[in-house]
């Protein structure tokens, strides 16, 4: 099976790599997992207090289209409400790195992240 | 196809594996195509169907996961094709640190120490959950149905941990 380009792009230079400090406040994380290929994909959100998403990252174990997938979200999810970051959805994500048919999983992995650090978010922040 | 009934196994998720092998063994020279070869064509068909049966059947039931799961599908309770995300935080957090300490190994000065360890570790947690399991499905409510697709959810990451695990000793290797 072959690798979009902008899969191949995403994975070979990933953007937002790594994590915030834990103890952050204005920080939240959304871990989710996929049993199925075993892919672990950690996305975190930096929030100011407009509510508007300053920064995010992620740490993705996976195959390239997961990679791919979260490393996008967090190109996108930035400059975002919270509100307009849940909106994104994994259709999206998939038709934008032109994911094939048994990748789409891979961008569902991606969306529930986000809503995954949203609700972590809302949680914390009593919201 | 319920292939407890193909093999006349009873239906739970302890199984003797001697015992499935030898009658995997019969049933596989019971429908040799060679027993078929001056039969009806649909006859021949049927047997050629029931050959493939015997042969999913085997493997579905030799190995633990692929046993639960079907184990689990009779009763009810299907979760080999479900594409939801796995969301136990907890869980998920361990499977990281797990999956960095792998990532560690390649640039260590003595790797093969790490990956003892790695190995040991992932064995045990494996194990620990395979009893879990076990005891789960031995109860057959649905309540616990449910408790048992959850542990096999989380073994699939133990499954992937240690392929990545035996990649990673490979290539140490070379």
């Amino acid at each position: 099976m072959a690798y979009s380009n902008k899969v191949i792009d995403h994975y070979e230079n990933p953007r937002n790599v790594g994590a915030f400090a834990k103890d952050d406040p204005t920080v939240a994380t959304g871990m989710v997992g996929a049993p199925a290929c075993g892919d672990v994909m950690k996305l975190q959100i930096k929030v100011n207090e407009q509510g508007i998403i300053e920064d995010a990252k992620f740490k993705t174990y996976g195959c390239g289209s997961a990679i791919a997938s979260s490393s996008l979200v967090t190109e996108w999810v930035k400059g975002k409400s919270l509100d307009e970051a849940a909106q994104i959805k994994n259709t999206d994500i998939a038709q934008e790195l032109a994911l094939p048919p048994v990748k789409i999983h891979c961008s569902i992995l991606a969306e529930d992240a986000i809503k995954a650090a949203i609700a972590d978010y809302k949680q914390r922040h009593g919201s | 196809m319920n292939y407890y009934q193909l093999f006349q196994l009873p239906a739970q998720f302890d199984v003797d594996l001697t015992e499935l092998g030898t009658r995997y063994l019969a049933l596989q020279k019971q429908f040799h195509p060679d027993n078929f070869a001056s039969a009806s064509e649909r006859d021949r068909l049927l047997a050629v169907q029931q050959a493939a049966n015997i042969n999913d059947g085997y493997h579905s039931l030799k190995q633990p996961l692929l046993r639960a799961e079907h184990l689990l599908a009779l009763r009810g309770v299907k979760i080999s094709a479900e594409q939801r995300s796995f969301t136990d935080t907890v869980f998920l957090l361990q499977q990281m640190e797990l999956r960095e300490l792998l990532a560690e190994i390649a640039d260590a000065p003595d790797p093969d120490t790490l990956i003892d360890d790695a190995e040991r570790q992932i064995r045990l947690q494996k194990k620990q959950l395979l009893a879990t399991l076990s005891a789960a499905l031995g109860h057959d409510t649905h309540e616990q149905d449910l408790a048992a697709a959850d542990i096999i959810r989380k073994l699939k990451f133990f499954f992937k941990l240690e392929q990545e695990l035996e990649f990673i000793a490979q290539q140490t290797q070379d």
